[in-house]
């Protein structure tokens, strides 16, 4: 990746862009800029003004004040197609592909090349044939349908697109986001291959080591202003990460004495469809166990075969209940939270919380009972329910009538975990918690879980970002194929033999 | 950066095979259909002539359905087919009751079925109205303006060559089968074309598939959306055509239901009403498997009612199969 100089015009200048929305500021005076061939990392907490910023630049908002210039000309573009027409383009964070069309449809989406509105196929297929030789992935077959090729293969098709469009600046939201780590190999590849070319790249991303991995200066912004540009290898990651919350990162994960007890969870030869295949693990009250493993290793699979989600292949999951007494599961999820048992799902979106519903009802949502009498919803219990939580959890919301849809991506996330709470859980089943939310947010998730787990709670947590697990775990399994194939006392991993244990001998 | 012992997995080519084995279900089931009749009436079901009333009596569903295999790809619904088709009807009879000249009362009808299609369009991309309710509102208000135009009784217009299109024995002997058969095997054809190879047909699978996408790749689609309605509208109003050719009067109480026909004949043939999926062939065996059975089973003496219980069965176990097969193949 290239050596940025001084000396050259910027590909992309920002000066003291700035943006609101009603009385909210999201943008208050941003500056930083892109060079040709560099990839120029953008970070900060959720609700910093990433999301606005990418917005101006792709074309989906305008800017209210402040100046915007790409290759030393006046930028400001309108509409998402304006802006790709001058060659900027964004790649979402959940892609965005038709994947009922094939792969060449896909890249050549609406600039198709067609005689009197007939395609011209091999036209086409050259267009799609050159933007993928570009990445080196001329490997990806033209006419298979996109929703059958992996998450990799998709992001690929989709920066395809953006240069079969002749992009100049292609903007990445998150994108290993739910990648594994071969397609996250593939992805840096196509990067390299980008900034070769002359490409610029702005990479958006939670992780600070990928952020030292890819790029080569970052920005870090923190409530809507630019607070400073580093030059990636000159530059610790605490040093990052001050300039992102101004907190020190010993104080990043909290751990109070929590003193391990009983089992409370034993889970047997637990086996399902395709994954796990014969998982066995104990979780103890008062501990944190960690799952750790490559996408596809079975431990999502496996959190929700726990939580009766998915249909047993074999294998026996027992349980230690309030009153004492050792109750094996076997139906669905009712059961499962009648016994205390409680799971937050990897997907917020769809599957955590319900998006049209109020902040309040989310929390009461599968507690009904404390909210009601003789089957009649008691609409006030249900307010100070969601005050309760939004005060015991520091969630920032409106109040307690706020719709889930409109917290940010860590507030979101508060909520999923306090429904778990409303219902007693004592034996909490955390998938990806942190996944997509700043860093404020993480921080504060961990100090809950800490807290939760020093009050006798056991909570099973699955995490693709190993810091994370070794910083809040007691103990850490890592799971491959279906199988968990080592546990150890966090203590004794370090991210290499987590990596190495995930990704198993090459073969 | 790290380089890892790991290559991309090969991908399995499933898609190819997939939709083979798609289309050829499809098609085993009208045999199959066809084969059973034929076994249970070999006197009168496998016989040229009814083979040729079948045909003749699919048509009106089938041209009705290329329209609405367009609507049930781009992600849409219209259920106001049904009263389109007695709309123009009620206008071509109008039409040659007023002494117009037979090509000129087509094309009215016609021009009335697009319009519709057309509002149907607007309301759901400017009003922003989804498709299930405005073409539910529209099915009234249709069947509302043919009576009106109709006041409230059919309408007898004098003789036209209108009436041979859908006569069960071809008018001319060369042609085989009734000019109406050859109707819908023309606006297959083209149907096909148009989506396989046209920028405006993969314009709207990439709608149905992905809206969001086909908004970011600078896609017009309220623009698309509105021309496949009114597309689709004035392919129902071709049916209304065969539909006016066979009863030989405008009819404003005709075609009541249809709607549910064309959606069963989309859906058999691998439709999918969340969008992107779908194919004319598939459309055009789904019409044949439901008139096949209707009239197999009326060979057989198989009453009314059972039958309609039947065709239900049939569209959910349809359904039913295409979705295992899918979960099979994912």
């Amino acid at each position: 990746m290239n050596d940025p100089a001084s000396t050259v015009t910027p590909l992309l200048e920002t000066r003291g862009v700035r943006k609101r929305f009603g009385s909210t500021v999201a943008l208050d005076g941003v500056d930083f800029d892109v060079l040709r061939g560099e990839v120029h990392g953008l970070i900060g907490e959720n609700g910093a003004g990433k999301s606005t910023l990418m917005h101006v630049l792709s074309g989906l908002v305008p800017a209210d004040a402040g100046a915007l210039s790409l290759d030393g000309a006046p930028y400001r573009p309108r509409s998402p197609a304006q802006a790709a027409r001058r060659g900027v383009v964004m790649i979402h964070q959940e892609l965005r592909l038709a994947p009922h069309l094939t792969v060449e449809a896909n890249v050549t989406l609406g600039i198709e090349s067609a005689a009197a509105g007939f395609l011209k196929s091999r036209a086409n297929a050259s267009m799609a044939r050159e933007a993928l030789g570009r990445l080196r992935r001329g490997d990806l077959p033209l006419g298979r349908r996109v929703g059958e090729l992996s998450i990799g293969d998709r992001q690929i098709v989709e920066i395809a697109r953006a240069l079969a469009r002749r992009a100049r600046l292609i903007i990445m939201d998150e994108p290993t986001s739910s990648l594994s780590q071969a397609d996250k190999a593939g992805l840096y590849d196509a990067i390299r291959r980008l900034t070769a070319e002359g490409v610029g790249v702005v990479y958006i991303s939670h992780f600070l080591e990928e952020v030292a991995e890819v790029c080569d200066r970052a920005t870090v912004l923190r409530d809507g202003r630019s607070v400073g540009t580093r030059r990636v290898a000159d530059v610790a990651a605490a040093e990052l990460i001050r300039l992102m919350v101004g907190r020190r990162i010993e104080e990043v994960f909290p751990r109070s004495p929590r003193p391990i007890g009983e089992p409370l969870l034993a889970v047997a030869g637990l086996a399902g469809r395709e994954a796990p295949r014969g998982l066995n693990l104990q979780l103890r009250r008062g501990e944190i166990l960690g799952l750790a493993g490559l996408i596809g290793a079975g431990r999502t699979e496996s959190l929700r075969l726990i939580f009766g989600l998915e249909p047993l292949a074999a294998g026996t999951i027992r349980l230690l209940t309030a009153g004492g007494q050792v109750k094996q599961l076997r139906r669905g999820a009712a059961e499962r939270l009648r016994w205390r048992v409680g799971l937050l799902s990897e997907d917020r979106q769809r599957e955590g919380l319900a998006l049209g519903l109020s902040l309040a009802e989310n929390v009461v949502l599968a507690a009904p009972r404390t909210v009601s009498r003789l089957g009649w919803l008691r609409t006030g219990a249900v307010r100070t329910a969601g005050r309760r939580w939004i005060e015991r959890l520091g969630i920032r919301a409106e109040g307690p009538l706020a719709p889930a849809a409109r917290l940010s991506g860590g507030n979101q996330q508060k909520v999923a975990l306090a429904r778990l709470l409303h219902t007693e859980a004592d034996v909490l089943l955390l998938d990806e918690p942190t996944r997509g939310i700043d860093i404020g947010s993480k921080v504060e998730i961990y100090r809950l879980m800490d807290a939760w787990a020093a009050a006798g709670k056991a909570i099973l947590f699955v995490s693709s970002y190993f810091p994370e697990l070794l910083g809040v775990c007691d103990r850490v399994g890592v799971m491959r194929r279906g199988e968990c194939v080592e546990l150890r006392d966090a203590a004794a991993w370090d991210p290499a033999a987590l990596l190495a244990a995930a990704t198993g001998p090459p073969s | 950066m790290s380089p890892l012992p790991l290559t991309p997995a090969p991908v399995p080519a499933r898609r190819s095979a997939w939709s083979r084995w798609t289309a050829l279900g499809r098609f085993t089931g009208l045999v199959l259909v066809i084969a059973l009749f034929s076994a249970l009436a070999p006197e009168a079901f496998p016989t040229l002539t009814n083979f040729r009333t079948v045909a003749t009596q699919t048509v009106i569903v089938a041209i009705a359905a290329m329209g609405a295999t367009l609507v049930i790809i781009s992600g849409g619904i219209d259920l106001s087919v049904g009263s389109v088709v007695a709309l123009t009807t009620v206008v071509a009879a109008l039409a040659l009751q007023a002494g117009q000249p037979p090509v000129l009362a087509a094309a009215l009808g016609l021009a009335s079925a697009g319009l519709c299609g057309l509002l149907n369009g607007l309301i759901i991309t400017r009003l922003r109205i989804v498709p299930f309710i405005a073409t539910l509102g529209m099915m009234s208000l249709v069947r509302g303006a043919a009576k009106l135009l109709a006041k409230g009784e059919t309408v007898r217009p004098p003789f036209s060559w209108l009436e041979d299109l859908m006569s069960k024995t071809p008018p001319r002997p060369w042609m085989l089968v009734s000019p109406g058969v050859w109707l819908m095997i023309l606006v297959a054809t083209a149907t096909s074309i148009v989506l396989a190879r046209t920028v405006f047909g993969r314009r709207v699978v990439a709608i149905g598939s992905s809206e969001a996408t086909a908004r970011l790749c600078g896609i017009p689609v309220e623009r698309i959306k509105t021309l496949v309605y009114a597309l689709a509208g004035a392919l129902a109003g071709l049916g209304g055509l065969m539909q006016f050719s066979r009863l030989t009067l405008g009819d404003p109480t005709v075609a009541v239901g249809l709607e549910l026909d064309v959606i069963a004949a989309v859906v058999i043939g691998g439709g999918s009403l969340s969008g992107g999926e779908g194919s004319v062939m598939g459309t055009l065996i789904g019409a044949f498997i439901l008139q096949f059975l209707r009239n197999g089973c009326n060979q057989v003496g198989v009453d009314n009612y059972v039958q309609d219980m039947i065709i239900g069965g049939l569209i959910i176990a349809a359904v039913a199969l295409d979705q295992a097969r899918r979960r099979l193949s994912a």
